[in-house]
């Protein structure tokens, strides 16, 4: 068998992967990162690609809970994980209360980072109420959930936002924390 | 991409024999580097294990007080353990310095540890490189040097070493576990990276196919008191361009130890021995702090766009010692 021959092809697995409560079966290639199966496959396309380096923060889904970036992470390896997108925050028809807080503190204008902003403010807020620190949390102190604006800009640091919306999403997600 | 085969073994013996088993395979642990490696085409891997399930996520606290810390450990979850955040506040602050909330909660400890250099020709392919490419040159020495090393360099490399928890790590002499293929061996820190030299393409001294399992920091009562201080270009998610983390053991007037490492300025995470032999014993004042900083700089070599970290250096390693020691 010519090796290089037989590598040159792509290489696919069966999964299952659980997005939004719902499993879907598929077949990966082992290239495909998360965010191109959500888009590219899966017709979610809530979840952007910006930089599609890590850099931007516009593609943040949580991953059990977690924020993280989805143009980092290789889909093959979530066959047992449970994926929550921008589409999956709302509860039935009633918007989660950081889009609600989004919306009344105009915190977008071209609205392309947003679906990052929204599911990385809610991994950093479970954070946040679980005592987490960031760097500008005071030396051995205690984490205060309530989150001023130094504390929220640093944990959001990985979401650009090249309209500049920054004041109006740190007012967004201060209320949300408050 | 080239098309790769993914693994997932579940215990590290097994990940070892995998790795052995396939030409060109490569570990996966977060991917926040490798999967972006791959992505610009400087890495090509044929066989990807990835080792998150065969490596330990758990942090220990040893009776001692010292902590044995799985490989497998988020960055995100070593950064709010309260026995870090405790004892050993400079290992915080380092994880905490870097990337972003999302990145931390993906990168693992071993991971962190092996990335490579953000030196902008290593992750061109277009362009030649040492490290990447060997034998293609070095075109960072007459080129875009700005943030790349003044200390432990050569003609062949002159990249640093990104990491700020590993600046940390190498303060606290951590202590590397790998498992190679003749078994288990340990590596304690600074000793874990090597510097180019005339192969500035391997970072580490690990054989290929070892596996970290785990880091242990060796108890230091003192390092309570100890702080990582990071200049970078902009207020958050960028890389160091010069950091330290230090920690003092203060008696009367005088520090009677203490722990100096240094980063953003060399090819590893740097040590500051001779800052450190000048400064135990020496009268807690600002100009025995100079003096330490100095005495590590007399071996600095700054290329011609970046000696400005010399003075950079000099000031932060001040200021991080005169906050520790509380005098303002």
């Amino acid at each position: 068998m010519n090796d290089d021959e037989d590598l040159s092809a792509p290489v696919t697995m069966e999964m299952r992967l659980s997005v939004n409560g719902i499993g879907y079966p598929i077949t990966v290639d082992t290239r495909e990162t998360l965010l191109d199966t959500l888009r590219e496959r899966l017709d979610l396309t809530g979840a952007k690609k910006g930089c599609d380096h890590g850099q931007c923060g516009a593609c943040t889904v949580l991953v059990d809970g977690r924020r993280v970036t989805s143009c980092l992470t290789l889909t093959v390896a979530l066959d047992d994980r449970e994926i929550t997108t921008v589409e999956g925050l709302a509860d039935g028809s009633v918007p989660h209360p950081l889009q609600t807080a989004f919306v009344r503190h105009d915190a977008l204008q071209c609205g392309y980072c947003t679906p990052g902003q929204l599911c990385s403010a809610v991994g950093m807020l479970a954070e946040a109420r679980a005592g987490w620190p960031s760097i500008v949390t005071a030396d051995g102190g205690s984490v205060d959930a309530r989150l001023d604006e130094a504390e929220i800009r640093e944990r959001m640091s990985g979401n650009l936002c090249r309209c500049g919306a920054y004041v109006n999403i740190v007012a967004a997600i201060a209320e949300v924390a408050r | 991409m080239r098309p790769f085969v993914y693994r997932r073994p579940g215990d590290a013996r097994t990940a070892l024999a995998e790795l052995a088993a396939e030409p060109g395979a490569m570990y996966l642990g977060g991917g926040t580097n490798l999967v972006d490696l791959m992505r610009l085409g400087v890495l090509a891997p044929r066989t990807l294990v990835d080792v998150t399930r065969a490596c330990s996520d758990a942090i220990e606290v040893r009776p001692d007080g010292g902590l044995w810390i799985g490989a497998g450990v988020r960055n995100a979850d070593l950064a709010a353990h309260p026995a870090v955040r405790r004892r050993y506040p400079m290992l915080a602050q380092a994880l905490l310095s870097g990337a972003s909330g999302q990145i931390r909660n993906m990168a693992t400890v071993a991971g962190n540890l092996l990335q490579r250099t953000r030196c902008a020709y290593f992750q061109d392919p277009s362009k030649p490189c040492n490290k990447a490419r060997p034998g293609t040159g070095c075109p960072a020495r007459a080129g875009d040097h700005r943030n790349l090393a003044i200390l432990g360099y050569s003609d062949f490399c002159v990249a640093t070493h990104p990491s700020d928890m590993a600046v940390a790590l190498t303060a606290l002499g951590a202590v590397v576990h790998v498992e190679g293929a003749a078994g288990p061996y340990t590596v304690r820190m600074p000793g874990l990276h090597r510097l180019p030299g005339d192969e500035p393409e391997r970072d580490t001294v690990l054989e290929p196919g070892d596996l970290i399992i785990a880091v242990e920091i060796p108890a230091l009562p003192y390092a309570a008191c100890s702080r990582y201080r990071k200049v970078r270009d902009r207020a958050s998610f960028a890389f160091t361009v010069v950091s330290v983390a230090a920690a003092v053991d203060k008696s009367g007037g005088t520090i009677r130890d203490c722990r100096i490492a240094l980063g953003g300025v060399a090819p590893v995470p740097w040590r500051a021995e001779r800052a450190e032999a000048e400064l135990r014993g020496a009268p807690i004042a600002e100009a025995s702090f100079r003096r330490a900083a100095d005495a590590e700089l007399t071996a600095a070599r700054p290329l011609t766009e970046n000696g400005f970290k010399v003075a950079l250096v000099r000031n932060v390693v001040v200021r991080a010692l005169l906050d520790l020691v509380g005098v303002s």
